[in-house]
């Protein structure tokens, strides 16, 4: 905060809560005895006869007023509070949570350790693994996924034996870790708009769903020459650059045509976030194994 | 006018308060044992095969007997602390503060701390003469071992608190290898200070500087009230002699008063209620060959000469509803169903179609299974037409686990129209029909 303030206001603060702490000790010092006439009433008089007696507080109270004093004081040379001074102690809240991370990490890591060893395909099998890896997909992957892995619109479906970048072990795991970027590139201004109409219909016809055959006659032209190169002769696509299998009647963002034409008209971008500065190694290898039961019972 | 420096703070006085035997002092005495035997004996109960009282914060789970309770049971500690209040308020208005001169943690531990002083250093004058005392090699050892037994009770005290949180059985063993954790061993060097120095040190500080009972007490006050009554008309003017009455001034009243007040003054807000002054006051009046009772429990429309209504609105009223809320909670406590069931809806599924055009929606249930033996439950679903499950209906839950169960719904096309519908989903015990819990949820057409 320094590069936007003056090194004055550190100082004015600083002194402000020194000058008030050294007050009220002050203040404490100076009221523990006060001349008075006799020790009945404070001598205030309110309403014409309400009178204040002026009974004493116990002196272990005034001792403990003073302790809160002596507590300011420490207080504020251990930890951060005067200004810009740090504390001797050198506490940061940053600090602390990395020091209650690294607990929180040698308290519960070795819970997902103890199932690092085994191979994804013998912890799919392992239902005390997969215990751990449910818990662990409810709370970091279901907000997309669905609780049960069945994905939703957008969003792919982990139950099934389809999968945009392959479903190995290894390309789960490649998946959860660097995260995917999936791209169709917008297509509506090289193919016009008949050109897309045409396209959809070649597309509907793969997966042999009812279509226009003249229509998917003239686009078959366009997708030997623009769509092949990602999706394949046969239409079924290619793991490699996450392009999806158009033969099957698997949809991620919605079937029919209005959808498809949609779809190559505007193209999309797709992004599965990486995990591997948010989750351990062992942990993702436990999700992996849950993921990859989800299709492999 | 002559002015005079006044200190605002004030030094205790020491209060020696004389050891008093009678049937009031008994009754403390049962109520000590009684409370600690509870307290210190409690702990050590096994139930089921762990501590019968158990308060397990780090698991959340907290065993009294044969019930486990989980968080979401908190309203039991809510109306358990009801029902403490208004008993509270209940005796109150009854007898004056009854909880503060026989119950009270604070009475019942000075109460012990003081007869340990008494037994080491002696009754009330040796106490006060070893007080005037120089240090000498006696007072020092008497001191000592008094402030050592007092630690070591107070310790004992600490470690059993703590042994209510963590079990106690395990907790000694650690005690002993002095390998306690961090928190546990704060908490029984705390406890334990805390018992040393209010039983010990502060006593009838607590009560006159600290307890916000000691103050409101007087709301529940009224003329009809039994309190700790000094007997003006029969005791005045005091002496001895011809023409006197029967107070003569022995000031033994003064002696066993461990607030150090004079009872004789009328109803003081430092007076707790412990009827001390009654018994001391008794067994003068026997060795005078006087009437007990000069002082005594009595209100202040009996000592005036009107007679005393026990039944007045505030005493209904207590009573009234102290009565029904135990009748609810021991209503409640009998009904509780051992399973408790969340059902949160899959906010990012709005609705999908699934394989043959079926509109799917996905859910979580949280079972809970707060039995100690481990269950199989069968989910099922119903409020709309062709509504099923999809995914397996039975799930089997160890003792006392919670687990999330994600749940799939369906419905035929065509069947539900579009827009959200009221749906229930139930869980049972497959081993007792009774155990069951039905919750609501939405689901939604598209």
């Amino acid at each position: 905060m320094s590069q936007f303030t003056s090194g004055f206001w550190d100082l004015y603060v600083g002194v402000i809560s020194v000058v008030s702490i050294a007050a009220c000790a002050l203040l404490l010092w100076q009221q523990s005895s006060h001349k008075a006439s006799g020790k009945e009433t404070s001598g205030h008089v309110w309403d014409e006869d309400i009178q204040e007696y002026n009974n004493p507080l116990p002196r272990w109270w005034m001792w403990m007023f003073y302790l809160t004093i002596v507590f300011g004081f420490v207080y504020l040379a251990l930890y951060p509070g005067l200004g810009s001074f740090p504390g001797t102690l050198g506490w940061t809240q940053v600090k602390q949570l990395e020091e209650e991370n690294a607990q929180a990490q040698k308290d519960y890591g070795p819970l997902y350790e103890r199932f690092a060893a085994q191979d994804v395909a013998a912890l799919s099998k392992n239902p005390d693994a997969l215990a751990v890896g449910q818990k662990l997909f409810l709370n970091n992957c279901a907000q997309c996924h669905a609780s049960d892995g069945g994905g939703s619109r957008g969003f792919p479906n982990l139950t099934d034996r389809d999968w945009l970048w392959g479903g190995t072990p290894e390309a789960i795991k490649a998946s959860i870790s660097e995260g995917r970027t999936g791209m169709m590139p917008p297509l509506g201004a090289a193919l016009g708009e008949r050109g897309v109409k045409d396209v959809s219909h070649y597309v509907l016809s793969l997966s042999g769903q009812a279509h226009d055959s003249l229509r998917r006659a003239r686009g078959e032209a366009h997708y030997k020459t623009v769509c092949v190169a990602c999706h394949g002769a046969d239409g079924k696509g290619n793991q490699a650059l996450g392009a999806p299998n158009l033969t099957d009647r698997i949809w991620l963002h919605g079937s029919g045509e209005y959808a498809i034409a949609e779809q190559v008209a505007r193209g999309r971008t797709s992004q599965m976030p990486a995990h591997k500065d948010i989750l351990t190694p062992a942990k993702i290898h436990l999700l992996t194994a849950y993921v990859y039961s989800l299709s492999n019972r | 006018m002559k002015m005079d420096v006044v200190e605002l703070y004030e030094i205790r006085k020491a209060i020696h308060p004389r050891a008093v035997h009678g049937w009031f002092a008994a009754w403390r005495w049962l109520l000590v044992w009684g409370t600690q035997l509870v307290f210190y004996g409690l702990a050590w109960l096994p139930w089921n095969g762990r501590q019968a009282v158990l308060f397990d914060i780090a698991q959340r789970k907290f065993y009294v007997f044969g019930l486990v309770f989980w968080p979401q049971d908190i309203i039991y500690l809510a109306v358990l602390l009801i029902i403490s209040a208004l008993s509270l308020f209940l005796f109150t208005a009854l007898a004056g503060r009854l909880w503060c001169g026989y119950a009270c943690p604070q009475t019942v531990y000075t109460e012990i701390f003081m007869w340990i002083e008494q037994k080491i250093e002696g009754d009330r004058n040796a106490r006060m003469k070893l007080d005037r005392e120089a240090l000498s090699p006696r007072k020092f050892l008497l001191k000592g071992a008094k402030h050592s037994v007092w630690a070591v009770l107070a310790l004992w005290t600490g470690f059993t608190f703590v042994g209510y949180f963590t079990p106690i059985r395990e907790l000694g063993g650690e005690v002993m290898s002095l390998s306690t954790g961090p928190w546990e061993t704060f908490w029984i060097l705390f406890y334990g200070f805390a018992t040393y120095g209010n039983a010990g040190w502060m006593r009838e500080q607590v009560c006159t500087y600290m307890c916000p009972y000691a103050r409101f007490q007087s709301a529940m006050f009224d003329k009809d009230t039994l309190v700790i009554t000094y007997d003006q008309k029969r005791g005045e003017p005091r002496g001895k002699g011809e023409g006197k009455g029967d107070c003569i001034d022995c000031s033994i009243c003064v002696q066993v008063c461990p607030t150090g007040i004079d009872i004789r003054n009328g109803l003081q807000y430092q007076c707790i209620g412990c009827a001390a002054c009654i018994d001391g006051c008794n067994q003068v009046m026997d060795k005078l060959g006087r009437a007990r009772g000069l002082i005594r429990y009595s209100t202040t429309h009996a000592m005036e000469g009107r007679p005393t209504r026990v039944l007045r609105p505030r005493v209904v009223l207590y009573g009234g509803i102290l009565a029904s809320i135990v009748a609810a909670a021991a209503a409640g406590l009998y009904l509780r169903v051992p399973l408790k069931v969340d059902v949160i809806r899959d906010r990012a599924v709005v609705a999908r179609e699934v394989e043959g055009g079926l509109v799917e929606n996905v859910y979580r249930l949280q079972i809970m299974n707060t039995t100690e033996r481990a269950r199989e439950f069968e989910i099922a679903v119903a409020g709309a037409q062709t509504l099923h499950l999809a995914t397996a209906p039975r799930v089997r839950l160890e003792a006392t686990e919670g687990r999330m169960v994600p749940v799939r719904v369906r419905v035929q096309p065509g069947m539900v129209p579009a827009g959200t519908h009221r749906i229930f989903f139930s869980v049972r015990a497959l081993d007792d029909g009774e155990v069951a819990v039905q919750e609501k949820s939405v689901f939604i057409v598209r």
